[in-house]
């Protein structure tokens, strides 16, 4: 379906992301009092996956980004010995901490040019379909990146799965929520300091320490095949469904602080 | 100065004394560790005392997102910023214990790594503190402050499904501590909490006067029609 939104049109980015929120601004006075809730989500998600596939910015970084430190981290140790398959679950992980960090940052950067982000606080739109539109674009973004990333991991580390290997997508959708719920928030909180890029992983990773190990244990146990990840991947559930709580519950408030 | 702080740093220093006597002699020396168990006095009270202070941060942190008064923002920065303190006090006594019994500075046991992970989160509370700008910092901080919080059970419970090493904790452990020690260990716990309130009080009433002279000077600036 972004194939077809392609073809529709060829407006440069900035007015793209303006039109938008003229839209979401025009839509509560054409359809009555409250714009129908899955109905911004969707068009706010639809306008960032187009932006993305026009521009390719996110992608294009994080790719590269995650590429660098696969390359970096195979100079600390051998990548080909048996204890390649014992550190992977850390090392991939990292790479992905890394490189979502990268788009995290830019998923509101846009919204401030034109004061979009302006123009979505005045309007009836809620604050927390904005909040899920983005957060489920960034879980695309990287989602992309993990399937991109997988088989050069695979490849350039020699991998191979001994355990359940059926688990790996389940920790990685549960991870990559995990990472990319709480960033979208923090991200909207770092937006309003002196130098946003430092503040979003200082902020970002002691929160996510908990999630992290998860994810990096449970890949551990799946790829030596050593024990049950089953406690791993209930915390990583029982983490998503705490944090997406919070966030919900906290977002409109951090939308509208002045 | 009041007559009422006086006072109360008075009886803080005088704890402090009877604390520090009930620890380095009251308290029978340790049969295995020797005399290098006495830093677990000041110890284990630093680490209580920083985890109440993290607490009430908490509390106070809802209570600002609540009712958005100045009053809850400045014990929340207050209780912070001095359990920041309180957990360096712990972080730091900690490996000066570890060497000489463990032999080791530092382990990445289950206790440890909690705190320090725990301290972590304080930390960038702090440093979001520092750098956001204007007047929505009280409201970004209380929802850091919530999610920290929020975040604690999961660091307890990953870290210590991780692996743990740290001697049983003395409290609801069956540890068999003398009562001496017992006695050592309370009162300095009393004395460090007592500190920790003079700290937070002192700190507090900063918060409050640089708020004070901060909304007179832009009170100034707007009636002068000029900026400062």
């Amino acid at each position: 379906m972004r194939a077809g939104s392609v073809k529709d049109g060829s407006m440069s980015t900035a007015p793209t992301a303006t039109t938008a929120a003229m839209e979401m601004r025009r839509a509560p006075a054409t359809e009555k009092a409250i714009a129908p809730a899955p109905k911004v989500l969707f068009a706010t998600l639809m306008k960032d996956l187009r932006l993305e596939w026009r521009s390719k910015d996110a992608i294009n970084s994080m790719v590269f980004f995650a590429l660098l430190v696969v390359v970096v981290f195979s100079f600390s140790f051998d990548p080909t010995g048996d204890d390649a398959r014992r550190i992977a679950g850390g090392l991939i992980w990292v790479a992905f901490l890394f490189a979502a960090v990268v788009a995290l940052g830019q998923t509101w950067a846009r919204e401030i040019r034109n004061q979009v982000l302006d123009a979505y606080r005045v309007s009836t739109a809620p604050a927390n379909d904005l909040f899920l539109a983005k957060a489920l674009g960034n879980f695309l973004f990287v989602t992309v990146l993990e399937v991109v990333m997988t088989p050069l991991f695979v490849v350039f580390y020699n991998l191979r799965v001994i355990g359940p290997a059926y688990l790996l997508p389940v920790i990685a959708v549960l991870g990559t929520w995990a990472l990319v719920v709480n960033g979208t928030f923090f991200a909207a909180i770092s937006l309003r300091t002196r130098s946003r890029e430092v503040m979003l992983p200082l902020i970002l990773f002691p929160i996510s320490i908990p999630a992290l190990l998860g994810m990096v244990e449970a890949t551990k146990i799946v790829l030596t095949g050593e024990s049950s990840a089953k406690f791993w991947i209930v915390l990583l559930a029982v983490y998503d469904l705490v944090f997406t709580t919070v966030c919900l519950t906290l977002f409109e408030t951090v939308l509208d602080a002045e | 100065m009041k007559t009422p702080v006086l006072i109360a740093i008075a009886v803080v220093v005088a704890l402090l004394a009877f604390g520090l006597y009930q620890g380095l002699v009251v308290a029978p020396t340790e049969q295995t560790m020797g005399d290098v168990q006495r830093i677990f006095y000041y110890h284990v009270p630093s680490a209580w005392t920083c985890f109440i202070l993290f607490f009430i941060n908490f509390v106070a942190s809802i209570w600002y997102l609540f009712t958005r008064t100045s009053k809850s923002d400045a014990i929340a920065v207050t209780t912070a910023e001095v359990g920041v303190v309180f957990w360096s006090v712990v972080i730091i006594t900690g490996p000066l214990w570890a060497r000489p019994v463990w032999g080791i500075w530092w382990t990445w046991d289950a206790r440890l790594t909690s705190t320090l992970v725990l301290g972590l989160i304080y930390v960038s509370y702090l440093i979001l503190r520092r750098f956001s700008t204007g007047g929505q910092t009280p409201v970004l901080a209380a929802a850091l402050a919530v999610f920290g919080f929020a975040d604690v059970p999961f660091v307890y419970l990953s870290i210590w499904y991780f692996r743990t090493q740290h001697p049983q904790p003395v409290i609801g452990g069956g540890g068999s501590l003398h009562p001496a020690m017992w006695h050592a260990l309370l009162y300095n716990w009393l004395a460090f909490s007592a500190f920790a309130a003079l700290l937070c009080w002192f700190r507090y009433q900063l918060e409050r006067k640089q708020r004070d002279v901060e909304e007179t000077l832009a009170l100034e600036s707007l009636l002068e029609g000029s900026p400062r």
